[in-house]
């Protein structure tokens, strides 16, 4: 067990991109965790969508031996966080386990939206912070500009941040010898009942339930039977160790020390990530706050494409379930779609990663509908429903009032484009609530709709921006609105899964974006196909898909008739492919083309 | 039988065609052609020869004793039905048109030309190698030559209007016999013609404005006296192309040569066959065994009623429902049919017979595609005399 003045703990926390698994491959290897043969970039995203698409999901541990110049070895506890939004429960479960945060700022770009969100969580937690300038490498790196929009905007001193290139390496010991310089070690009892941090548990193929804590006081040991306060279920240790990020057993962990414990537990589900562990005998009796659960906010149906893979697909969402607490589903039966789910995610992101691993790892087709949010539905009776599925809207007549859920936006975006964001904020129903300046870029406070968001807001912000602005929220609460519920129907018969609530001042345009995009979606049939967006009876937008005009091959004689016969094979495969709604065939990305309306 | 060389490649073309710059040496082709015709003589022993059709690449590059050797060996290998057809494809060059004398010494009785247009700026941007008034003298000397011809013109090409259309069609129908091919102009892909396509560097009428050439071409043909007995082919009554009909029709035919199908019955199963495309190691196929068949397979039941479905319905007169149900057990289902047929896109033109409508014809692919999604086993009660 390492004396608690040699152990230091810290997250490294930044806007998405700005580098932070990039600085914590430097830092592993500097400490010669990894052999340069097993080093890989970003080493600790290990998984496949991780790497493939260059971002952090989820936040990851581990240990390193740092041998100071003043002849000390410390035990330094790294977290990578990922930047994401989507994810910035990740980051407050890893805050919750440190007394510091590297605060990494890409000196090409300066302070963004998620820089904000991760450091005042930071300093919510009380930790200490020590921001890095990253990338100086870069041309465009301007480190006194960066600097000095971090003291003005952030509020803290920034004039011993340490100039890095976590890229070649530059200055990176530097971070090491400030780490254990300017962060606090833990405070702790060894003495005291064990009192530990649930910050994470996942399932391993090998080790079972894995659980990773946080030890604030006592000590942690194999044999030893344990108790999770939230439910009062008690364990029997099993093994005890850390992560380098290659798995090591120890004898056991004391207190200020992060590591993972298994205790023959059945499932993920019977551990709570923020609870307390303590010692089934001598207990402690100040429980750690703890943190709320992860929320999902964003809904959408899945649905597989083929019917036959209805259990299938329940097995795969189970499995990926046992690792993503914070995704949830229940069963979901569409007229147009047949037997599927109803999803909950943390965002958009977050539900095009889920559905893209259950997709590949368990190959699957799905069909995705358009996201939702959950409105408060309060009906004349006095009662409330919450609602999840645009389909399963009360009638009018039974609704008193319907509430949605309201974010609070964090937007940052060069003065140039400033313009076409208020625009687009304002389209969204927003409502200012701040306009401040970073240097030459607008610091914009927006409560705006979660409803307006989720569509296609992140994108349409990228593009008005250039790629510029960057865009952080949290939820704030619910409030009342005029909302009502636009069904669309497709030769004359509505489709449930196409259903959507939107505000009455907005139904006739997305109606209109949304008949638009259908039009371009669905081929031509033999028949003409009227598309039409509704409020109860009321027809607010129509569209005509026009009647096939001209399809047939030229040509075709003894030599060709093979050729025609794959080709109406694959016709008919293509054909599978959609949704039979009445006469209509209907691609499976209409189900979702809500999402990429254009509607300006 | 497959002639897979041509004088230079067309631009929109992908039949399995080659130019050999070193010259072809036509007698080992020959000899492997005959090869090839044995082979299948001990395949479908006991049928008879209908038509004969020398098809390409451009057959018309070969010498008339070429043509004369392979139509001998046919008469040896089967019994040839009297007056039976023997066409061949020919390019409108006036080397060419030279040769049609000696190839009707050699039995041939109908040529089928690849005139394609009559302009000669349009002639060119095709990647031919014709004038138009090379081609209006081939159309005299073929006229004059044998009992039966037909020319193909290629239309709603990049640039073309209606108007220019309806002048060329309008010379067209005074130059013609019996019949015409008229194609509307496919980018198949692989093709120079689809690149540029794909780069928007070449605009063709397609959709609305196709259909419009499409109802143009039916009208001017109509009242000309040859109406369209297949999507792109039009005959007086009696004078449709009886070797192509086969096809459409589903019958029994044998494919000699580098890239040629087949279809025969064999064992109670259709068999569909088809050979090495590449013309130098068809021949060394024939030479090491007896055929350059790489594929011989027997067809499932539904495969065959696709097949049958997607030709047939081509023919003005449509298909047998009732010989089909007979053959595949399989017949499209009612309710699909009455849907088409509500939607003008199909009638029953007799008992057992279903046809597309002429507005149906423009739109076959879709239809073929409904009618082959429904297929259903055939009810036992229905007529299969029809
Ligand atoms: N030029 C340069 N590029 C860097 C440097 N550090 C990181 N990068 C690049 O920046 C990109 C993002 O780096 P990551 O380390 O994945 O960023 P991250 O902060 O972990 O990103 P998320 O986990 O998705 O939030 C990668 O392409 C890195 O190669 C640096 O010092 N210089
Ligand atoms: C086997 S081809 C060749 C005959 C001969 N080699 C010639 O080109 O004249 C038969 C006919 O198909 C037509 N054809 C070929 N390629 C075509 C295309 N891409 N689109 C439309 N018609 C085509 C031409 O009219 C051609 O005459
Ligand atoms: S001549 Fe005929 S077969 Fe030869 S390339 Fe041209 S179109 Fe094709
Ligand atoms: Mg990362």
């Amino acid at each position: 067990m390492t004396d608690i003045n040699l152990i230091r703990n810290f997250s490294i926390i930044a806007h998405i991109d700005h580098g932070k698994s990039t600085l914590s491959d430097r830092l592993i290897q500097l400490c010669g965790n990894v052999s340069d043969r097993e080093m890989k970039e970003q080493i600790l995203d290990s998984m496949d969508i991780e790497r493939e698409r260059g971002i952090t999901i989820k936040a990851q541990t581990v240990r390193l031996d740092y041998r100071h110049a003043n002849g000390k070895t410390y035990q330094l506890n790294l977290m990578d966080t990922p930047g994401h939004v989507d994810f910035a429960y990740e980051v407050s479960r890893s805050l919750a386990a440190c007394e510091g945060a590297v605060l990494v700022v890409d000196a090409s770009q300066g302070v963004e939206a998620q820089t904000l969100a991760n450091v005042y969580q930071a300093v919510d937690n009380n930790l200490e912070i020590l921001p890095v300038l990253n990338k100086v490498d870069l041309p465009s790196a301007d480190s006194d500009r960066v600097k000095q929009q971090i003291e003005d905007v952030i509020g803290i001193d920034a004039s011993h941040a340490i100039p890095i290139s976590a890229k070649t390496g530059q200055n990176v010991a530097a971070v090491l010898e400030a780490i254990v310089e300017r962060l606090p070690p833990p405070k702790g009892n060894r003495n005291a009942p064990l009192k530990a941090l649930l910050i994470d548990s996942w399932y391993d193929a090998y080790l079972g339930v894995v659980v990773l804590v946080r030890i604030f006081d006592g000590s942690l040991k194999k044999g030893q039977k344990i108790k999770l306060m939230s439910s009062g279920a008690t364990h029997q240790i099993e093994r005890v160790g850390i992560f380098r990020p290659k798995q090591e057993m120890l004898a056991e962990l004391g207190p200020g020390e992060v590591g993972f414990f298994t205790a023959a537990i059945k499932q993920v589900a019977d551990t709570r990530v923020g609870d307390t562990v303590t010692d089934d005998k001598n207990s402690t009796v100040t429980p750690l706050p703890g943190f709320k659960p992860a929320q999902p906010v964003v809904f959408c149906g899945l649905f597989p494409a083929d019917a036959a893979q209805f259990e299938d697909l329940r097995e795969a969402m189970a499995r990926l379930r046992l690792n993503d607490a914070s995704f949830s589903y229940e069963t979901e039966s569409s007229a147009a779609l047949g037997f599927g789910f109803r999803c909950g995610f943390l965002g958009l992101l977050h539900l095009e990663i889920i559905t893209e691993r259950l997709e590949r790892e368990f190959n699957l087709d799905l069909i995705t509908t358009a996201p939702s949010v959950i409105y408060h539905i309060h009906l004349t009776d006095g009662s409330k429903v919450e609602l999840h599925n645009p389909a399963d809207m009360p009638d009018a007549g039974r609704i008193e009032r319907i509430e949605e859920p309201w974010i609070e936006a964090t937007i940052l975006v060069p003065d140039e484009h400033l313009g076409g964001v208020l625009k687009l904020c304002q389209d969204r129903r927003g409502r200012q609530k701040n306009l401040t300046y970073v240097g030459t870029r607008a610091m914009l406070i927006y409560e705006l709709p979660l409803n307006e968001v989720v569509f296609d807001f992140y994108d349409r912000l990228k593009s008005i921006s250039r790629g510029y602005a960057s865009f952080d929220y949290h939820i704030k609460g619910y409030e009342a609105g005029d909302l009502v519920k636009m069904s669309i129907l497709v030769n004359a018969e509505p489709v449930d899964a196409l259903s959507m609530i939107v505000h009455r001042t907005r139904a006739e345009s997305r109606g209109r974006a949304m008949c638009e995009k259908l039009k371009e979606l669905i081929p031509p049939h033999l028949f003409q196909i009227p598309i039409q967006a509704a409020l109860g009876a009321r027809i607010i937008a129509r569209e005509t898909i026009r009647a096939l005009r001209k399809d047939v091959i030229a040509k075709c004689y003894g030599g060709d008739i093979s050729r025609k016969r794959k080709l109406l094979d694959k016709q008919k495969a293509g054909k599978k492919k959609m949704r039979q709604f009445g006469k209509v065939d209907i691609p499976q990305e209409a189900f979702i083309a809500a999402l990429k309306m254009d509607e300006n | 039988m497959h002639w897979p060389f041509c004088a230079s490649k067309c631009p929109y073309c992908d039949f399995n065609s080659h130019v050999r710059a070193g010259g072809i040496d036509e007698a080992r082709f020959l000899n492997a052609l005959l090869r090839e015709l044995e082979h299948w003589a001990a395949l479908t022993r006991g049928r008879t020869v209908r038509s004969v059709f020398f098809g390409g690449g451009t057959p018309s590059l070969m010498r008339a004793d070429t043509v004369d050797a392979m139509l001998d060996a046919v008469s040896r290998h089967w019994p040839v039905e009297a007056g039976a057809e023997i066409t061949l494809e020919a390019n409108p060059s006036s080397v060419e048109a030279g040769r049609f004398r000696d190839y009707r010494a050699a039995g041939i009785n109908r040529v089928s030309l690849g005139v394609q247009s009559l302009d000669d700026a349009q002639l060119r941007a095709l990647g031919r190698l014709h004038t138009a008034q090379e081609a209006r003298a081939a159309i005299k000397v073929a006229r004059r030559t044998f009992d039966r011809f037909s020319f193909d013109l290629i239309y709603a090409r990049p640039g073309q209007t209606l108007e220019a259309w309806r002048a060329e069609l309008g010379e067209a129908l005074a130059l013609s016999g019996e019949h015409l091919s008229l194609y509307q102009l496919t980018i198949e892909e692989g093709t120079p013609f689809a690149q540029l396509h794909a780069r928007g560097k070449l605009i063709v009428p397609d959709g609305e404005a196709a259909g419009c050439f499409y109802d143009l071409t039916q009208d001017m043909t109509d009242r000309a006296g040859l109406p369209a007995y297949e999507i792109s082919n039009h005959a007086a009554p009696g004078e449709e192309s009886r070797h192509n009909l086969t096809y459409w029709r589903y019958g029994e035919y044998a494919g000699v040569g580098p890239g040629a199908h087949g279809r025969f019955m064999a064992g109670g199963n259709r068999r569909a066959t088809s050979t090495e495309r590449n013309p130098e190691r068809w021949a060394a196929l024939v030479e090491t065994g007896v055929h350059g068949m790489i594929e011989d397979v027997p067809l499932t039941r539904a495969e065959e009623a696709d097949e049958a479905l997607l030709m047939g319905l081509r023919l003005t007169e449509g298909i047998d429902l009732g010989r089909l149900a007979a053959r595949t057990d399989l017949a499209p289902a009612d309710h699909t049919i009455n849907e088409l047929i509500g939607l003008r896109l199909v009638q029953r033109s007799g008992p057992t017979r279903l046809s597309a409508t002429r507005t149906g014809r423009m739109v076959l692919n879709a239809i073929v595609l409904q009618l082959a999604q429904s297929f259903v086993p055939a009810k036992t009660t229905q007529d299969t005399t029809g």
